[in-house]
């Protein structure tokens, strides 16, 4: 136990004196998390737009009004001539122009029926979609506004509820992918460096001819990551919390448990690169394009898993984040207990034990 | 059986090439036993095998009583290895460094440090120092320390003294002379012949074998033909000249000098002299020489 002891606390010095890597996986966290916060968002927020108003009265003005005022949109400028639209739009400034027609409060009154046309930028389609589902959802609103009290023929009003982020916040899709993304980054690809790294400097040979057995080499190499990656864990909880009020509905020491699973089958993952990989550059660039990449496109983290070709679909389902993450969105999010997600928790659970028996069955206690 | 490390038969092979080729040896307790051979020679692999870092494909050794293959877990556990790079962990400090390999062998540096003592008062003053940025030889005193630390009773110091200066290399081997006297069997390996005379017992080695093996004076004394040391004002020509002359056995450049035999043996001065005045060589010096380990190992190498 004391050469174990021994042993971690060597790893730790390792870590502490790599200042830059210690910043890297310290600051890593804090940075992608204000990235995804607040950088790249799939919201909305003060697009630019132009109108062209033939109306001016009334009725325009207010609908305008009310558009300008919701917080997702942005006078630009306001447009005299159909002519103008394309330059307007050339500019790359606005991402929208709103036309009304002539006598558009009349015609409301007279017929209640007027024709406004919406004009949208799809150089980025996902964005324009959204720009007019925005807008649209607005001109509706004062429609309805409008007919308070007023006996309509049949109509059929949607009411529209959005469980569990009921705001549509990004972050909320972001957090649980980027905690993956980190532990995994960190847990497997650091202790993959660090075991090829005594393979590379000569002194995974001085270790082998000493009485420190496998076992003991490993688990020691494991534990100071393990420590680093809970220390990470709880950055991005508190900081997705606390910056951007992301609830954990459901309990924290549950959360907090399956997380220190995934980060077992990350670290194991990270073994397991580590004993077929015989330098750091091998296994960083295992870990980069075998972990990472499949991570980020087809754990679900950034597209839905559902809208993936079949083929994909399959391949997704051995990615151990693809797991994770439905576990962290089931918790933090909808509250599920641990009655929902023991299916997924079983599943990692397998891939680690597959993992740690690879790595045992494939740790060369001698050179060759 | 008393001998600290019994090797017979053995052999081991990388693809193709055989690294080491059905070498047997013993090496008594207490002994400084050198392998001398150039890269290549196999010492790597042997000393690899020894330390239980290999397995080897045929034969069989002991190390301390314990065999290679079976008892590989005791082997470990009883001696001391230093392997030819430099492999201590470069971002921790020489003391750090130190305690960690004490630790991991279940010992204090306090406990074993009457054994240590001669070699760590060169690295005392630089203790708090990062391994990474001492010097070369202070480097190899520090590794040296690392597989002395727990009191190994066979120690393997695979090419210790390369890439150290002169300097460096003459204290490492009185530091060896010193652990010797302690009591410890030291086997070490090296590219440099001139260090074949600090051992007690040497084994020359070329591509995976054993050339020669024994005391040095007795591996010297079998070699009975004369030498000659020459030189001239052009080299080059001299080393053509003499290569293409009719009785020559070996001509090799050492240094300022070329070492040469001559297949018949005995008075052919005058004979060499006379050709290579003719050839046109002008400041020539030419004298007969004692053999040393050199001719010794060049003449073993082309039996």
């Amino acid at each position: 136990m004391k050469r174990f002891i021994n042993f971690v606390w060597k790893e730790l010095l390792h870590i502490l004196r790599d200042y830059r890597t210690l910043l890297i996986l310290f600051g890593m966290p804090v940075a992608q998390v204000l990235l995804f916060g607040f950088a790249i968002t799939n919201e909305i927020r003060d697009a630019k737009i132009a109108i062209l108003d033939f109306a001016k009265d009334n009725t325009t003005r207010e609908i305008s009004n009310k558009i300008l005022s919701s917080g997702y949109f942005m006078l630009y400028e306001n447009l005299q001539t159909p002519s103008d639209i394309e330059p307007a739009f050339r500019k790359g400034k606005i991402k929208e122009v709103i036309i009304f027609e002539p006598d558009f409060g009349a015609n409301l009154e007279r017929d209640g029926k007027a024709n406004v046309q919406l004009v949208a930028d799809a150089s980025d389609p996902n964005f324009a979609n959204m720009v007019i589902g925005y807008t649209t959802s607005i001109i509706a609103d004062y429609q309805s506004e409008l007919s308070k009290g007023k006996t309509l023929p049949a109509s059929i009003n949607p009411e529209i509820k959005m469980l569990y982020n009921p705001n549509l916040k990004s972050v909320f899709m972001f957090v649980p992918g980027l905690m993956s993304v980190i532990l995994l980054l960190v847990s497997a690809m650091m202790t993959s460096i660090s075991i090829t790294k005594e393979k590379e400097l000569g002194t995974m040979e001085v270790l082998l001819v000493s009485p420190l057995n496998p076992f003991q080499i490993i688990v020691g190499k494991v534990i100071p990551y393990l420590l680093l990656s809970l220390v990470n864990t709880a950055t991005v909880l508190v900081m997705s919390k606390f910056v951007f009020r992301v609830p954990i509905v459901g309990s924290l020491p549950l959360l907090i448990a399956e997380s220190t699973l995934f980060l077992i089958t990350a670290l194991s993952l990270g073994i397991l690169i580590s004993t077929i990989s015989n330098n750091q550059q091998t296994a960083m660039m295992i870990s980069l394009g075998a972990l990472m990449l499949p991570t980020i496109i087809l754990s679900g983290y950034i597209f839905p898993v559902e809208n993936m070709p079949l083929i994909l679909q399959w391949i997704s389902n051995i990615i151990p984040a693809r797991w994770y993450i439905r576990i962290v969105k089931g918790i933090m999010l909808k509250g599920v207990s641990f009655n929902y997600i023991w299916m997924e928790t079983l599943i990692l659970f397998g891939m680690t034990v597959f993992f740690i028996a690879v790595s045992i069955k494939k740790f060369k206690i001698r050179l060759e | 059986m008393d001998y600290a490390v019994t090797v017979n038969n053995i052999s081991k092979s990388f693809d193709k090439t055989k690294a080491v080729e059905s070498v047997s040896f013993n090496v008594e307790k207490g002994e400084l036993f050198g392998f001398i051979g150039p890269d290549g020679a196999g010492k790597t692999t042997l000393f690899r095998m020894l330390t239980t870092l290999l397995l080897p494909d045929g034969g069989e050794a002991f190390v301390d009583g314990f065999d290679i293959v079976k008892d590989f877990k005791k082997i470990r556990g009883s001696v001391g290895y230093m392997p030819g790079r430099f492999s201590l962990y470069q971002d921790l400090s020489v003391e750090e460094n130190l305690k960690f390999f004490a630790r991991v062998f279940g010992t204090t540096i306090e406990a074993n440090y009457e054994l240590i003592k001669d070699i760590y008062v060169f690295l005392e003053p630089f203790r708090k120092r990062r391994a990474g940025k001492l010097s070369g030889g202070m480097k190899q005193k520090l590794a040296l320390c690392c597989a002395l630390i727990h009191k190994p009773g066979v120690l393997f110091l695979d090419e210790p003294t390369t890439g150290v200066d002169p300097v460096s290399r003459n204290e490492f081997w009185e530091m060896l002379g010193k652990l010797k006297e302690g009591g410890i069997t030291i086997l070490v390996s090296t590219p440099y012949m001139d260090e074949a005379s600090k051992c007690d017992r040497i084994a020359l080695m070329q591509k995976g074998k054993i050339l020669d093996i024994g005391f040095l004076n007795d591996i010297i004394s079998k070699y009975e033909k004369p030498v000659y040391a020459l030189r001239s004002g052009d080299m080059h020509k001299l080393i053509l000249d003499l290569r293409a002359a009719e009785n020559t056995d070996s001509v090799y450049s050492f240094g300022d000098y070329l070492h040469y035999t001559d297949r018949r043996g005995k008075a052919v001065e005058e004979d060499i002299k006379k050709i290579l005045i003719s050839k046109g060589h002008t400041d020539l010096v030419f004298k007969q020489i004692n053999p040393g380990i050199e001719d010794c190992f060049m003449s073993l190498m082309n039996k």
